[in-house]
């Protein structure tokens, strides 16, 4: 057991020695959550809106008054022809252009009907619904304020729908964010660093010094393990008090149960990293194997950034052998919807399973390559 | 024979600080062009420290030097078109076929492809080489590579060639072959410095010197040492010394 | 001199047993898979009916709603209770529930109200289902208004805006279209960051870069050999994914192909320059590597590649300004989607510009041959 320690020890030099990396593991996910948290959004406002009126009559004036005091948009330029709109485009000034048709009001009393057309930059999808959403719902909101204001309210209809947030209410984009950031994190620390460290040793040829001594290979790389381990944890608690302190992400579930299935995930991580390394020989073949095996997967096919939903059938099925989007899927279901043990059973069960296997291939791999 | 015109490395009070830590402790001495000028020293005595000095790889911090003429603080760059460097490191490109690393090299150094192609043939025959021109050099086996790397070191005829450690972990026959290397390069008139902890080389010298903890405290021929210090062999002029010898070695 | 040193390098990358597979399919992977998976479009929201009316309005309403292409009908429940346990385990996304007495009300008053409870742990699912959803039930509204219209005295015209959408450039609303131009970026970025970051690196651990430290070499010599091949490479990988995109999604750029080269030639030279600087600072390359996966990491999320910037509050707005992505990926889109020209994004270019010579010229320096 001392010997081990000696070990523990060793690892943890190695670590506090290079000041940078240490730095980078720990600042790591605090720049992330701030990121996440107050910067990206996928919400849209702040929609650059030009307006074209070349009748610039009352009613046109009234309807680009509406839009300059929406929150959501901001008029950056009035369009002086329709061409122009065009070269707008192309310098990245506007989102969105309106243009209202000749004669708007005059259209618009007498035959009862003036059209306005919605030019959208629909090279993103969703931002172009979106923005579409907003400016139809300023339209529709001047149109029923102007039937309103008629004499006769016969045949009128609304309904009002009462919109209610469920668990985000701010709709603050973060809330998504934090059980991917600690996904992502907990594999860039467990299973990047963890390959790397034990190729790097082989590579120096330091390792088969490790291995002459009477410390048991399994106990060399238990040692190796140990600090990641620590420090996953230390980055585990730092994301959880910031989102909670910073963020102000409800805490709704219980931490015990994040703690328990982030230990998990962590043992996985830890157990892909083993196994990598016991695959590659050199430092490069390790970092591209887990940037390219790990990260990008990660970041691409657990759900985090883009819904799994909208995959094709393959890639559905391929995300299922990702931990994280297990784990990620169990933290939400913990954490923000505050949901109890049997909601999240499933994806505890099946990181268990997975821990389970690798390590013991990881093992085996390491023990088949020392004989 | 006019010693001054001569000299072609030349220190005076040379020192290098690590923080608080003394490498190399005011060391001077002169080496006169063609000499074989061996560097002794237990690990850690401030051999390589001194040796990069030289070399321009690592700045003084206090003290004067010059190599082949040129200062060692303000001419690095013209220091370095001058000599040629083995490190202690096996430091060639592993990845790279032998002649790829001589073209490499001699390129660095401003030759063309002629030459280049003439010297490698002319350099490969006098090592008996020819047959692993196309061999990757991480395929060579140690004496080999070490050959290789000092023939390369001189390749581009500087005046001074800087050697580190250059025989360690190679067996007592191949270092024999490598000293004659030494010795005919030498003969063309290369200045040779050496630095090793192989007593029995230190005897191949001109002249050693010997450092104990950053500072030379013995400098003279090997045949002049042996009657300074009464002793059979320079191993035991080194036990001597080395005995007061503070620091530990790394 | 210059040649002999590229020389090297083109053989020392050929012969590495990684790099040449790594920069050839690198590309094709991650240009075959990802803009599968990076679909973000919010399609395929589930919604959960609580029908306490059951009338012919309550009835067509939520016909109105399953009907349309947005919504998929998750279930009805009985009480809200039960939506919300739907909604809990995953199944729905949306609540829509219409009260008792909806269909008399409206008959009676004109007035009636629906209650639209979203889930929005996924944002952007939520704000846009709950507005599809409102929309619907405004149809509804004036689709009811119409019919009664018909019935009523056709005298008084209420006057309608003829809201026209137009959506530009990306009309099919395919995601994969504005992530195809993303996901190139993303390639040349990784590729001509994290290697050049490793290069010098591999060098100093290899103990090779003393032997090239002690001849009369200039720095900016060696400098430019490192990054020569970087600069060819990353061409090629462009010129590759050009050609996939081409081949595999019909993707071609609206602008032309000399702009996109220009730009991202501009671009490789200013982010290879930055990967040397790091390699030059590091000593490991575990430290070279994590320090760039931590600039990366902040580079590309600030960059607009998968959230707007214009959505980002101002302090994290103005930090964008500092990240040659967000140029690049600006100059990229405009480029691809709205045909824009140097001459319409010259500021951009600029900026990109500024960029490289800073990187570069910081490369240069910051390469110590003594210490």
């Amino acid at each position: 057991m001392k010997q081990f320690f000696a070990f523990v020890q060793k690892e943890f030099y190695h670590i506090f020695r290079d000041r940078r990396t240490m730095l980078i593991l720990l600042a790591m996910p605090v720049v992330l959550i701030i990121l996440f948290g107050f910067a990206i959004t996928t919400e849209v406002n702040n929609v650059r809106l030009g307006v074209y009126a070349p009748s610039q009559d009352e009613m046109t004036r009234r309807i680009t008054e509406r839009f300059a005091s929406n929150r959501y948009f901001e008029i950056v330029s009035i369009v002086k022809s329709r061409d122009q709109s065009d070269e707008i485009y192309r310098n990245n000034e506007a989102d969105l252009v309106v243009v209202f048709e000749q004669d708007f009001q005059n259209n618009l009393m007498h035959t009862g009907s003036g059209a306005v057309q919605l030019i959208v930059d629909g090279s993103e999808p969703n931002t172009a619904s979106l923005m579409q959403n907003y400016a139809t719902s300023v339209l529709s909101q001047f149109q029923s304020e102007m039937t309103s204001t008629l004499p006769s309210r016969t045949g009128s209809f609304t309904i009002i729908p009462q919109v209610k947030l469920l668990y985000n209410p701010q709709m603050k984009s973060s809330y998504n964010f934090v059980p991917g950031v600690m996904g992502l994190i907990l594999i860039l620390i467990c299973a990047m660093m963890t390959s790397i460290s034990i190729v790097r040793e082989k590579e120096r040829g330091t390792m088969e010094v490790l291995l002459v001594s009477p410390m048991r290979p399994i106990g060399i790389i238990l040692a190796k393990v140990v600090p990641y381990f620590c420090l996953s944890i230390v980055n585990v608690i730092t994301i959880l008090v910031l989102a909670v302190f910073v963020l102000g992400v409800p805490m709704a579930g219980s931490i015990f149960w994040i703690m328990i299935l982030s230990l998990v995930y962590i043992f996985v991580a830890l157990a892909l990293g083993i196994t990598i390394s016991s695959l590659v020989d050199n430092q490069v073949g390790a970092m591209l194997a887990s940037a390219m095996g790990l990260m990008m997967p990660v970041m691409v096919l657990s759900g985090m950034i883009f819904p799994i939903e909208n995959m094709p059938a393959i890639l559905q099925w391929l995300s299922t052998i990702i931990p994280a989007r297990w784990y990620i899927t169990g933290i939400k279901k913990i954490m923000i919807e505050g949901l109890p043990l049997e909601y999240f059973a499933k994806e505890l069960l099946i990181l268990c399973i997975m821990g389970a296997v690798l390590i013991t291939v990881s093992l085996k791999l390491f023990k088949n390559r020392l004989e | 024979m006019n010693m001054e015109n001569n000299i072609v490395i030349h220190t005076d009070k040379l020192t290098k600080k690590f923080g608080d830590f003394t490498a190399v402790d005011h060391i001077s001495f002169d080496v006169a062009q063609g000499e074989i000028f061996g560097f002794l020293g237990a690990n850690g005595a401030g051999k390589t420290t001194a040796m990069r000095m030289l070399c321009g790889l690592s700045k003084p911090t206090s003290g004067k030097g010059t190599v082949a003429g040129f200062d060692v603080y303000t001419q690095s760059e013209d220091i370095k078109k001058n000599i040629g460097y083995m490190s202690q490191k096996f430091s060639l490109y592993e990845d790279l076929k032998v002649w790829e690393n001589i073209r490499l090299f001699g390129g660095i150094y401003g030759m063309n492809d002629k030459q280049i192609a003439e010297g490698t043939d002319r350099m490969l025959e006098s090592l008996d080489f020819t047959q692993e021109r196309d061999t990757l050099v991480k395929a060579l086996p140690l004496g080999w590579k070490q050959k290789l790397a000092f023939s390369l070191a001189i390749f581009h005829h500087p005046k001074i060639v800087f050697l580190d450690e250059p025989t360690g972990g190679v067996d007592p026959a191949t270092r024999r072959k490598f000293w004659e290397l030494i010795y005919d390069a030498a003969e063309d008139g290369i200045t040779v410095f050496v630095t090793t902890h192989y007593m029995d080389e230190a005897e191949y010298c001109n002249r050693v010197s010997i450092m104990v903890d950053g500072r030379i405290d013995a400098l003279d021929s090997p045949s002049n040492l042996k009657k300074q210090y009464c002793a059979d062999s320079m191993d035991e002029v080194f036990t001597k010394l080395a005995r007061k010898a503070q620091r530990t070695g790394d | 001199m210059l040649k002999y040193l590229l020389e090297k390098e083109f053989k020392q990358f050929i012969r590495n047993p990684i790099l040449p597979r790594l920069v050839f399919f690198m590309p094709v992977l991650m240009l075959l898979v990802m803009p599968w998976a990076a679909d973000m479009t919010t399609k395929n929201v589930n919604l959960v009916v609580v029908d306490q009316d059951h009338t012919t309005y309550s009835n067509r309403l939520v016909e109105k709603a399953t009907s349309s292409d947005y919504f998929i009908m998750a279930g009805n429940a009985g009480s809200y209770e039960e939506a919300m346990q739907q909604i809990e385990i995953g199944d729905a996304d949306v609540i829509l529930e219409i009260p008792h007495n909806f269909e008399r009300d409206l008959k009676k008053s004109g007035i009636s109200e629906v209650l639209i409870s979203a889930n929005t742990v996924n944002g952007t699912k939520g704000s846009l289902g709950s507005g599809y959803l409102s929309q619907i039930t405004a149809d509804f509204a004036r689709e009811l208004a119409a019919e009664s219209g018909r019935t009523a005295t056709v005298d008084i015209r209420t006057p309608q805006l003829d809201v026209i959408p137009n959506i530009r450039y990306n009309p099919t609303m395919d995601y994969k279209k504005f992530m195809v131009p993303a996901f190139m970026v993303m390639l040349a970025t990784l590729i001509c960051g994290f290697l050049p970051a490793l290069n010098i690196v591999m060098e100093k651990e290899a103990g090779t870069i003393e032997q090239i430290n002690v001849t009369p070499i200039p720095k900016t010599t060696f400098i430019l050999a490192k990054l020569i091949p970087f600069w060819i490479m990353g061409l090629i990988v462009i010129s590759l994914s050009l050609v996939i995109a081409w081949l595999v999604y019909g993707i071609v750029p609206a602008g032309s192909l000399l702009s996109v080269y220009v730009g991202f030639a501009i671009y490789v030279v200013a982010l290879s320059g930055f990967g040397i600087v790091i390699s030059n600072y590091s000593s490991t390359m575990q430290q070279a590597m994590f320090v760039m996966f931590f600039f990366m990491i902040i580079f590309i999320l600030m960059s607009g590649l998968f959230t707007p910037v214009s959505s980002m509050p101002d302090w994290a707005q103005k930090l964008t300004l500092l990240n040659p992505l967000r140029y690049f990926i600006q100059i990229m889109r405009s480029i691809f989607f709205k045909a824009s020209t140097i001459a319409n994004l010259w500021t951009d270019y600029i900026a990109l510009v500024a960029f490289a010579l800073f990187s570069n010229i910081w490369a240069v320096v910051s390469y110590r041959k003594s210490s």
